[in-house]
C-alpha cells in the first residue's frame, strides 16, 4: 500500500463522540450533594462524626479493592462507588458506633450485598442500607445509643433519645421543635439529623438531573400525607417528615439506580411504598423508624414494579411518538 | 400546523466552527475514484471504459432500477482503472477511477432541462443525479414521485442540521438562499403542493436571516420558517415530521404516506442549481474539521476526491489521525483508510486524533434510564441490550426495538460507556432474521 495513505484508522460503530458524564462523575456528584450534610454533622457531632466517615469510606474502597483483586474482577474503585457506600454507612449509625463494628458494615455492604451478587449495577439491595438493617440486627444496642448535640443542654447525660423514639413512648413534650430537627440538632444517626443540608444536597441533584424527583417527592409526600391522616396534626406531619431517616433516605438511598424502577409509574409506586411502609413501621411497629426497612422491602419488589410499568408502558405503545 | 411539542432530545456540543467559513473549491486532484453505490437502492452500472476520455457532467454511470442515481464524471480526463473496492459498508463497489487533465471540460450532455409537465420535472430531477445529500442518499426523484401524490400537501425541508461539526446546510443557505426557495417554489409548483417548512434550528441565525430576507424580498407567502431547538437529533426525518406537522411518523413509514415531502435543504438549493445550469451533482460542500485537521474549512469537493487530498487542501492534519468520519459524529461512518474517496453524502470529513478517537472502556450498567429519557421515542435501550443478550426477539419485538432509528443518543448519554446504539442495530438485525 501506498504509504501516503493512512490505512489502519479506528473502525467503530456511530456514535463517535460521548457525554463527559460518567459513572465516576455521577458517583461525584452524589458525594458533593452529601457534603451539605457531611459538614453539618461534624459540627452537630463534633470529631466522632468525621472519623467515623474517614474510617467508613476508607474500608468500603479498600474491601472493593480487595474482592476485586481477589476474584480476579476488574477494578472498580475508581468509580466511587464504594466511597459512596461507605459515607452513607458512616450516615447511617450513631456517631458514637464502635469503628470495628462499623467495618464489619462495610464489609457486609460491599462484598455480601454489591460484590457476591456481580459488583456495581448488579445488587439488588441498597448496599448502605442493608447494611444499616445489618448492623442494626447484630448490634441494636449500639445502634440505639444516640450521642447529644453540641447544643444539649444536658451536662451529666452524653447519650439521649431520639425523638421518633421520645414520640413512640409518648413523651411529645419532650420533642425539640421543628426548627431545631430542620437544622439537625436532635438525636439521631450521624447524616440523618440535618434536614436542612440534605435537603439542599437532594434538590443540586434534582436540578444537575442526577436523580429524579419522582422517588423523593412520592416518598416525602406519602409520609406527609400519612402522618397527617394519622395525626390529624400538620405539626406531626411534618415533624415525621424532618425526623429520622426520611430525608437522607429519600434522596440519597431510595433514589439508588441500580435498586429503583426503570420508569416514572413504577418509581411513583415504589416511593409511596417506601413512604406507607416507614409510616406504619413508626406508628404501629414495634421501632420506632421504618426508613430502612421500608426501602429494602421495597428494593425487593423493584422488579415487580417494573414488570408492572412495562405493561402500561407497552399499552401506550412503548415508545411516546410510536401509536 | 406548528405547535409547541417537542419529542425528548439531547444536548450535544455543537462544535460549528466553520459556521462562517466561506465555502472555497479545491483544486483539481491528481486521481478520483468515482464510486458506483452511492444511493440506496440499485448501484449503478458503469457506462464507461479504461482508457476512454471522459468530461464534466458525463454519464459515468446508471442503472434501469426506479430506486437509483445516474452518477457522472466530477472532472474531464482518462478513465485509468475501473475497480472492486472494499466499501465502507464492508460490501465490494465498483470504483471507476480517472485520472483528470485539469482541463475541466464540460460535457455536451450538460443541457439546461426543459420542464413542462411533472413528468419532466421528476425525469429532471432523475437527470440532476441527486440523492439526499444531508446522509442518507436516497433518490430524491422517488421521494418527488410518491404514490400519493394527490394527498400530499406540504413540503417540509430538512434545514436542522443537527450533527455537531457540519456546517454545509447553514452554508447552503446563508449563500446559496435563493436556490433554496427557487427549488422549493419547483417543487411546490410540480408536486402542487399547498404549503413549504424549513425546519432550522435556531443555533444558525445567519441562515435564519438571509431566508427570512430572501422571503421578504420575493414577496413569498407559502413558506414559513420552522425554527427549532437546538438540540440532537432535531433533523432526523421522523423527528422533524413530528416537530413541523404534528404527524406522527413510525419506522418504515415514508413522510409521502403522511402527505409530507421532505428533504435536506442542500438537496433541494443544488437541485435548482441543477434546473438553472444543467449541471449535475458533480461536486458537494464538504465541512473539513476535527482536532487532526489543520485548517478546517467548507469545501466544494469533486465528488470522487480521495479524503487524504481533501485534507491536504485544508493544511493537512496538525496530528496523527486516529478515526476519519464521514458525515457527523452521531450517525456518521468511520472509515478505515483516508484513501477513500468522498461521495454525493459525504456531508463531513471529520478527522480525529488519539485523543477523540479512542473508544471509552464499557463499565457495568447503572440502570440511570439516561438512555430511555435520551431517546426520542422513549425506547428502552437498555432492555433491547439485555434481551439481545439473551436472543429474545419475542421481547426486542414487545418493546419495538424496529422502531428505533440508530440516532445514538442512548450511547452518547450512557454514563457506562455502552455501545447501545450498536446493540440497538444488532438486535434490529436479529429480529429482522428471525421474521425471515
Amino acid at each position: 500500500m501506498d504509504n501516503k495513505f493512512h490505512t489502519n484508522l479506528i473502525v467503530s460503530s456511530s456514535p463517535h463522540i460521548v457525554t463527559e458524564s460518567d459513572t465516576t462523575r455521577l458517583m461525584g456528584s452524589v458525594l458533593l450533594a452529601l457534603a451539605p450534610a457531611w459538614i453539618a454533622s461534624i459540627y452537630i457531632f463534633g470529631f466522632r462524626a468525621l472519623l467515623l466517615s474517614v474510617v467508613c469510606v476508607a474500608a468500603s474502597v479498600l474491601f472493593e479493592y480487595l474482592f476485586n483483586v481477589i476474584t480476579h474482577k476488574k477494578q472498580t474503585v475508581g468509580d466511587l462507588s464504594a466511597a459512596l457506600t461507605g459515607l452513607l454507612i458512616a450516615f447511617n449509625v450513631p456517631s458514637s458506633f464502635p469503628l470495628w463494628q462499623a467495618i464489619i458494615g462495610c464489609l457486609f455492604a460491599i462484598v455480601v450485598v454489591k460484590g457476591l451478587f456481580g459488583g456495581i449495577g448488579k445488587n439488588f439491595s441498597n448496599p448502605a442500607i442493608t447494611a444499616r438493617i445489618f448492623l442494626f440486627i447484630s448490634f441494636s444496642a449500639n445502634m440505639s445509643t444516640w450521642p447529644l448535640t453540641r447544643l444539649a443542654e444536658s451536662t451529666d447525660a452524653v447519650t439521649g433519645p431520639t425523638p421518633l423514639a421520645l414520640y413512640a413512648e409518648g413523651s411529645q413534650d419532650q420533642i425539640p421543635d421543628l426548627l431545631h430537627l430542620f437544622l439537625g440538632f436532635h438525636g439521631g444517626s450521624t447524616g440523618e439529623v440535618c434536614a436542612l443540608a440534605l435537603l439542599i444536597g437532594g434538590i443540586y441533584l434534582i436540578a444537575r438531573k442526577v436523580i429524579s424527583p419522582i422517588i423523593p417527592c412520592a416518598f416525602i409526600g406519602t409520609v406527609f400525607v400519612f402522618g397527617l391522616i394519622a395525626t390529624g396534626s400538620p405539626y406531626w406531619a411534618l415533624f415525621h417528615v424532618l425526623s429520622g431517616g426520611v430525608m437522607l433516605g429519600a434522596f440519597f438511598m431510595a433514589t439508588d439506580y441500580v435498586t429503583s424502577p426503570k420508569l416514572p409509574l413504577g418509581q411513583l409506586l415504589f416511593g409511596i411504598g417506601c413512604g406507607i411502609i416507614t409510616m406504619s413501621i413508626r406508628l404501629f411497629g414495634s421501632y420506632p423508624e421504618g426508613v430502612s426497612f421500608s426501602i429494602l422491602l421495597m428494593n425487593i419488589c423493584t422488579p415487580l414494579l417494573n414488570n408492572l410499568s412495562y405493561k402500561f408502558y407497552l399499552k401506550e405503545g412503548g415508545a411516546k411518538n410510536g401509536k | 400546523m406548528s405547535q409547541r411539542k417537542h419529542l425528548p432530545s439531547i444536548h450535544v456540543p455543537h462544535h460549528k466552527n466553520t459556521a462562517a467559513c466561506e465555502t472555497v473549491t479545491m483544486p483539481i486532484p491528481d486521481e478520483v475514484s468515482i464510486s458506483m453505490s452511492q444511493n440506496i437502492g440499485a448501484p449503478c452500472q458503469p457506462l464507461v471504459e479504461k482508457g476512454d476520455y471522459v468530461k464534466v457532467g458525463q454519464r459515468i454511470g446508471d442503472v434501469q432500477a426506479f430506486v437509483s442515481a445516474p452518477i457522472f464524471s466530477s472532472v474531464s480526463g482518462t478513465v485509468k482503472s475501473i475497480d472492486k473496492v472494499r466499501g465502507s459498508m464492508g460490501g465490494f463497489e465498483t470504483h471507476i477511477v480517472i485520472e483528470p487533465d485539469k482541463k475541466q471540460e464540460v460535457s455536451e450532455e450538460v443541457q439546461i432541462p426543459v420542464i413542462n409537465s411533472f413528468e419532466d420535472f421528476v425525469k429532471a430531477a432523475r437527470d440532476s443525479g441527486m440523492v439526499g445529500l444531508g446522509g442518507a442518499s436516497f433518490p430524491t426523484h422517488v421521494k418527488l414521485n410518491p404514490k400519493n401524490l394527490d394527498e400530499c400537501e406540504y413540503l417540509v425541508v430538512n434545514a436542522a442540521e443537527c450533527e455537531p461539526f457540519i456546517t454545509t446546510d447553514n452554508r447552503e443557505m446563508v449563500e446559496n438562499g435563493q436556490d433554496v426557495l427557487d427549488g422549493m417554489k419547483m417543487i411546490m409548483k410540480w408536486l402542487n403542493l399547498k404549503k413549504g417548512f424549513i425546519g432550522v434550528e435556531t443555533n444558525k441565525p445567519d441562515a435564519i436571516a438571509n431566508l427570512k430576507r430572501l422571503i421578504e424580498q420575493n414577496e413569498i407567502k407559502d413558506i414559513e420558517i420552522v425554527p427549532l431547538p437546538s438540540s440532537y437529533p432535531k433533523g432526523a426525518e421522523r423527528v422533524l415530521v413530528y416537530e413541523v406537522t404534528g404527524k406522527t411518523m413510525n419506522a418504515g413509514v415514508l413522510p409521502a404516506q403522511l402527505g409530507v415531502i421532505l428533504d435536506n435543504v442542500s438537496t433541494i438549493g443544488v437541485m435548482a442549481e441543477y434546473f438553472k445550469t444543467g449541471m449535475p451533482v458533480v461536486r458537494r460542500r464538504v465541512t473539513v474539521d476535527g482536532d487532526a485537521v489543520t485548517e478546517p474549512k467548507n469545501v466544494y469537493v469533486p465528488i470522487g476526491t480521495r479524503i487524504a487530498d481533501v485534507v491536504e487542501f485544508c493544511g493537512g492534519y496538525k496530528k496523527e489521525p486516529r478515526k476519519i468520519i464521514m458525515g457527523g459524529p452521531m450517525m456518521g461512518r468511520a472509515t478505515k483508510s483516508d484513501e477513500s474517496p468522498t461521495m454525493k453524502n459525504t456531508s463531513a470529513i471529520l478527522c480525529f486524533s488519539q485523543e477523540m478517537a479512542g473508544v471509552k472502556e464499557e463499565t457495568a450498567c447503572l440502570n440511570c434510564q439516561r438512555c430511555h429519557t435520551a431517546c426520542p421515542f422513549g425506547l428502552m435501550p437498555s432492555i433491547f441490550a439485555d434481551a439481545y443478550e439473551a436472543k429474545d426477539v419475542d421481547k426486542l419485538n414487545r418493546f419495538n426495538v424496529m422502531q428505533c432509528m440508530e440516532c445514538g443518543s442512548c450511547s452518547y448519554t450512557c454514563p457506562a460507556r455502552r455501545p447501545l446504539a450498536l446493540t440497538n442495530k444488532l438486535a434490529k438485525m436479529m429480529v429482522k432474521e428471525a421474521s425471515k
